[in-house]
């Protein structure tokens, strides 16, 4: 395989000028994700208003599969329902575990870049780092409400 | 029967290489540069044979039968352990015990040694430059026991601050615990000197011999070591075998590690009486072949000239070290003035892992991330390291395919 399908220019770019690489002013959701293996850290920050993630952003350290990831994501989850983060977090997951399939690459958009991480096995936690780590984020604070 | 092996006067690699079958392939289409062997070495053909015909001629419980395939799977058991008591200049076979590798050598002597002497608001004196399996048993212990776990700091350049040694070896210290050489940044440590001091105070000392037993010349007895832990694996034999060294009168008087069968000279359900050394620190059926594979490799490294690989060995880590600081954006990581086959290195704007995969697609492998020495990295102010590691059969063609290499990483980020 080629590197240039693992290291595409969007990923290229994503790496060296991450976007909403900040804490978002404000925030009330956040966890923090760690991968032993490679030492890669991560802090996804989120403002959630009802049901809608209004804003998010991240901090860290990590490759350039793992920064691109999370750059990516928090582009494309801006606005979306906690429902819908859900949703992606589903295909996003599929995109870097199983055979592409073109339906899926068309409803991930630009998060499809991402895709030939899956022929490189030990890349794959990179990859998707920001996302579970997202997924901790709603979760943590769904935990706090049920305690209520 | 076991091959005859032809010592060389001089050092040959490229006949080296040739012993060492699975090098000979090709990586993604690239012949295969493998420079991963702080992490674990390749076996020459002469340890994967002894292995073969440990079980298909000679396979039997040891230590038990009467039978003669016990017998020769004893005797070759036991021939094996003095092997190693050769190649470590140890006084007496007993002395060496069969383990699975450095990291249960280690454990052994903090569950054992350490559980009998660290009590309460003791000191245990490690470095900053160890390995997890020289961190965390020590950590594990002094939570038990509510001893102090103390850590002599290194320098810039990735050496041990042995002027604050002495300040650090006090009256509560009950063992020194430090590593031959670091497997993330080279260092040659003076272990020698170390023991030296902390015997003055009659501290025991453990040294880490992981990296170092296949790169320097090791006398427990010159070094008046009294622990002394490696792995199999990382000097050209197999996985899952390693060696404790320990002083006789140590070993004797500490209480059992695990227990079993072999460990114990009578047993009833009242009381257990156990064996003598070194049986009573081997419970169960040991890795046999594992030590026959070992005593093989020992073997190998023994009708090579040993100074001859010395020298060339030192020779290509002095020619890589160059490489790679010609390499634009390199930084090393690790330039201490004692140093052996290590080189850890970072590269702006390039994080080790995506170096590493970059790399592996050019044939070359290498490891990156922590190298299990978090709070080293804490130290050297890097998240990571790219870490290319040497062993005999390396050659300085094989560095220039990294240094070709890197220039690949530089053309995809740049």
């Amino acid at each position: 395989m080629d590197l240039r399908e693992l290291y595409q220019e969007v990923i290229l770019d994503h790496n060296k000028r991450p976007r909403n690489f900040r804490v978002p002013d404000p925030t009330n959701r956040r966890a923090e994700g760690y991968n032993p293996l490679c030492g890669d850290k991560i802090t996804i920050f989120l403002y959630v208003e009802g049901n809608v993630i209004k804003d998010l952003g991240f901090q860290g350290t990590g490759c350039a599969i793992s920064k691109a990831s999370a750059s990516l994501m928090t582009d494309a989850l801006k606005g979306k329902t906690l429902e819908q983060a859900d949703a992606l977090f589903d295909q996003f997951h599929h995109l870097v575990t199983s055979p592409a399939t073109e339906a899926e690459s068309d409803a991930l958009g630009k998060l499809a870049v991402l895709g030939g991480v899956r022929e490189y096995p030990m890349r794959v936690k990179c990859a998707s780092l920001a996302w579970h780590t997202l997924k901790a984020a709603m979760q943590a604070e769904r935990d706090v409400v049920s305690t209520e | 029967m076991a091959p005859v092996i032809q010592p060389l006067t001089a050092f040959d690699v490229q006949r080296v290489r040739g012993d060492f079958p699975i090098l000979n392939q090709r990586i993604h289409g690239k012949p295969l540069v493998y420079l991963d062997n702080a992490a674990t070495t390749q076996k020459p053909q002469s340890v994967i044979d002894a292995m073969v015909r440990s079980y298909a001629e000679d396979n039997a419980n040891i230590h038990r039968g009467v039978h003669l395939l016990s017998e020769r799977a004893t005797r070759a058991y036991e021939l094996a352990r003095e092997k190693v008591q050769h190649f470590l200049n140890a006084a007496q076979s007993r002395e060496i015990i069969f383990v699975r590798g450095a990291t249960e050598a280690i454990n052994l002597v903090a569950a054992t040694y350490g559980r009998a002497h660290v009590n309460r608001d003791d000191e245990v004196l490690i470095t900053e430059m160890e390995h997890h399996s020289n961190i965390v048993p020590w950590q594990l212990l002094c939570e038990e026991k509510g001893a102090h776990l103390r850590v002599l700091p290194i320098t810039d350049e990735g050496e041990l601050r042995m002027d604050l040694l002495d300040g650090m070896l006090t009256d509560r210290t009950k063992i020194v615990a430090v590593n031959h050489v670091s497997n993330s940044l080279g260092t040659i440590n003076p272990v020698k000197a170390i023991v030296e001091k902390a015997h003055k105070r009659g501290i025991p000392v453990l040294v880490d011999g992981a990296q170092a037993v296949a790169h320097i010349p090791v006398d427990v007895q010159a070094l008046d070591a009294d622990f002394y832990a490696l792995s199999g694996h990382k000097l050209f034999g197999p996985t899952g075998i390693g060696v404790l060294y320990g002083k006789a009168a140590l070993l004797a008087a500490m209480p059992p590690y695990q227990s079993g069968g072999d460990m114990i000279s009578a047993v009833t359900f009242k009381k257990t009486t156990f064996n003598v050394l070194p049986n009573k620190f081997e419970a169960g059926t040991p890795n046999i072949a594992g030590a026959v594979g070992l005593g093989a490799a020992i073997d190998y490294l023994r009708a090579l000239d040993l100074a001859a690989v010395g020298v060339y060995e030192h020779e290509l880590l002095e020619y890589a070290t160059k490489a790679l600081t010609a390499v634009p954006g390199v930084r090393l990581v690790g330039t201490a003035a004692q140093k052996t086959s290590v080189l850890s290195f970072v590269m702006e704007n390039v994080h080790p892992h995506d170096i590493g995969t970059i790399l592996d697609q050019e044939g070359v492998a290498i490891r990156t991330g922590h190298h299990c020495t978090q709070p080293l990295m804490e130290r050297m102010c890097v998240p990571a390291t790219a870490r290319a590691s040497l062993a005999l059969y390396n050659t300085r063609d094989e560095i220039d395919a990294l240094v070709r290499a890197l220039d690949k990483v530089r053309e995809i980020f740049d």
